[in-house]
């Protein structure tokens, strides 16, 4: 990574809004564009890059509706500096459905009825693509017993999982089976 | 929120000294709590330094049997690391009680111990606050208590108006289990490297609630060192709070039992993780029984001051850390070792 510098605050720091050109790669394109340095990942693609299927519930890390896919991992687009991720890949709950084909996550989800208003989906279905790999790659959670074990989706493993996730409409219940059913439990 | 210029410099060398040059320019690690208090207008840079990618993603193993964790390692990362589930269960497990999966995956070893209070009225700019405008008084006292501290503060009641009063408690889950793991943290700072044992990083509010830490202005962690434990060591931790998940903690107990020796560190009483030394010295070398535990705990808290609040103040934490230090330490010794 070279170094890089955008602004140069004088002694009465910086008065005017610092622009910093970045690239990402979201849904699989490859995307050039200048942002403010204040912009995150989730205004970065809701606002500049027209993606609406990360949320804002809360913007501020407490309600998961944001979540998206980043370089992999589950995270959450409201704490991130979009200059910061530069050059990052991004995948989207919209992304993945990319060709028109469900993954298996949105099936289960359709399939289990795990949603009402559908305001959080998105980030549960982002939540938990990654939790399902974060299980495959053996890490252990604060409901596992053993925490040298490889853990299994239990019904509170899963909830523990997906604690990051809130729902104003209380589909838990039927979130934690759609969950578990793409995880091949049930 | 107050714009600023953005660097990510070759190295941590050029890193630290364009922090060092700036009164106010910042690191960035994950961003988890720096991004919430620049939205919030609490944190207020010229200029943010990404060091995310220039500090060490790794976890090495040291010549005297312990880990070296680099600063950019995740809180993901470090719970899942088998060496770290196997040798330190309590910080694999302070660890995964933090935050949540989408939030530590951002979160980094260095950025953990140096998150921000989370007291209501800290992030609240209408609100006075010494720890955030130096002077203007602590909003806290007789406020919303239930996260606050108990122990370091004056034995007298704080006064609100007071311009050094602060009564907040430092919110890391994982600070408290280094500093019961006598952890070392390498720093790297306009003048050199230094390591400090971990329970010398953070600070009570004294006669500057502003500063959270000893770390000087441009002070940037790099790593912090775990040291091996004792033979037949254990260690847990265990975390009290409103929720079952998703929630910071109310009192927490980090613990090592080790032949002849307990070690305790509390989370959630004080302005820094708080190690329990008294109720350590009380316990040495004694039958570790649950009498002795409580004894323990009863001259750890002598000193304990608890806070009157509008949401009834936070008096049950001394009853409760009590009990969940005995849990915590029943547990540990009366399992069989797999
Ligand atoms: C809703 C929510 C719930 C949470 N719950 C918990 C919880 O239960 N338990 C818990 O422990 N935490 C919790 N957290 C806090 C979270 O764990 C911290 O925000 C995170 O660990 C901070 O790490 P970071 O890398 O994102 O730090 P950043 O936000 O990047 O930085 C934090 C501070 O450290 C400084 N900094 C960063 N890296 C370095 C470095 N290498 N050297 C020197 N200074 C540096 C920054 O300048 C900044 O002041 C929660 C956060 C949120 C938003
Ligand atoms: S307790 Fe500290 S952080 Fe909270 S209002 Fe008082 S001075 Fe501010
Ligand atoms: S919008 Fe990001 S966590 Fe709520
Ligand atoms: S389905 Fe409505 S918030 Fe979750």
């Amino acid at each position: 990574m070279p170094a890089i510098g955008f602004g140069t605050p004088g002694a009465g720091g910086t008065a005017a809004s610092v622009d910093a050109d970045i690239t990402l790669t979201v849904d699989g394109e490859q995307q050039r564009l200048t942002v403010d340095t204040r912009t995150t990942l989730l205004d970065t693609l809701r606002e500049r890059l027209g993606n609406a299927s990360p949320k804002k519930g809360c913007d501020h890390g407490q309600c998961g509706a944001c979540t998206v896919l980043l370089d992999g991992d589950r995270a959450l687009s409201c704490l991130a500096l979009a200059v910061a991720h530069d050059g990052a890949e991004i995948t989207t709950a919209d992304g993945l459905a990319a060709g028109g084909e469900l993954h298996p996550v949105q099936q289960a989800f359709l399939d289990r009825d795990a949603f009402q208003c559908g305001y959080c989906t998105p980030g549960q279905i982002c939540s938990a693509v990654g939790v399902l790999d974060e299980v495959r790659r053996g890490w252990p959670s604060h409901a596992s017993e053993d925490l040298t074990a490889d853990p299994e989706l239990t019904h509170d493993e899963v909830a523990e999982r997906m604690s990051g996730n809130l729902c104003r409409c209380g589909a838990y219940a039927n979130i934690v089976p759609a969950v578990q059913q793409a995880g091949g439990m049930a | 929120m107050k714009p600023f210029a953005f660097a990510r410099p070759a190295d941590v060398a050029e890193a630290v000294r364009t922090v060092a040059a700036e009164p106010d320019a910042v690191f960035l690690g994950g961003g988890t709590n720096l991004v919430d208090l620049l939205k919030l207008g609490v944190a207020r840079p010229d200029r943010v330094v990404d060091v995310r990618r220039l500090t060490s993603r790794e976890i090495t193993d040291t010549a005297d049997g312990g880990l070296r964790i680099g600063a950019a390692v995740t809180n993901s990362e470090l719970a899942a690391d088998r060496r770290v589930r196997e040798r330190y269960p309590v910080l694999a497990q302070a660890l995964l009680a933090g935050a949540t999966g989408q939030l530590r995956n951002l979160a980094t070893v260095g950025g953990n111990p140096l998150q921000r209070t989370r007291c209501v009225y800290f992030t609240d700019v209408s609100t006075p606050c010494n720890k955030r405008e130096p002077g203007t008084g602590c909003s806290a006292v007789g406020g919303y208590t239930r996260y606050h501290a108990v122990l370091g503060v004056d034995a007298a009641l704080p006064d609100a108006s007071a311009p050094k009063t602060c009564i907040a408690t430092h919110p890391s889950d994982m600070a408290v289990a280094l500093a019961v793991l006598d952890a070392q943290v390498q720093v790297l700072g306009p003048g050199g490297a230094r390591t400090m044992p971990f329970g010398e990083l953070h600070r009570l509010p004294g006669d500057d609630p502003t500063r959270d830490t000893v770390l000087e202005h441009g002070e940037l962690i790099t790593a912090v060192d775990l040291p091996p434990l004792p033979a037949g060591a254990r260690s847990a931790y265990r975390k009290v709070r409103d929720r079952a998940s998703y929630a910071f903690a109310l009192v927490s107990v980090a613990a090592v039992v080790a032949d002849g020796e307990v070690r305790l560190a509390l989370g959630g009483v004080a302005h820094k993780p708080w190690r329990a030394t008294r109720a350590e010295e009380v316990l040495a070398g004694g039958p570790v029984t649950e009498h002795a535990v409580r004894h323990a705990m009863d001259v750890e808290l002598t000193a304990a001051q608890p806070q009157p609040g509008i949401d009834g103040g936070n008096g049950f934490k001394i009853p409760l850390v009590t009990r969940t230090v005995v849990a915590t330490v029943r547990d540990l010794t009366s399992e069989v070792p797999a």
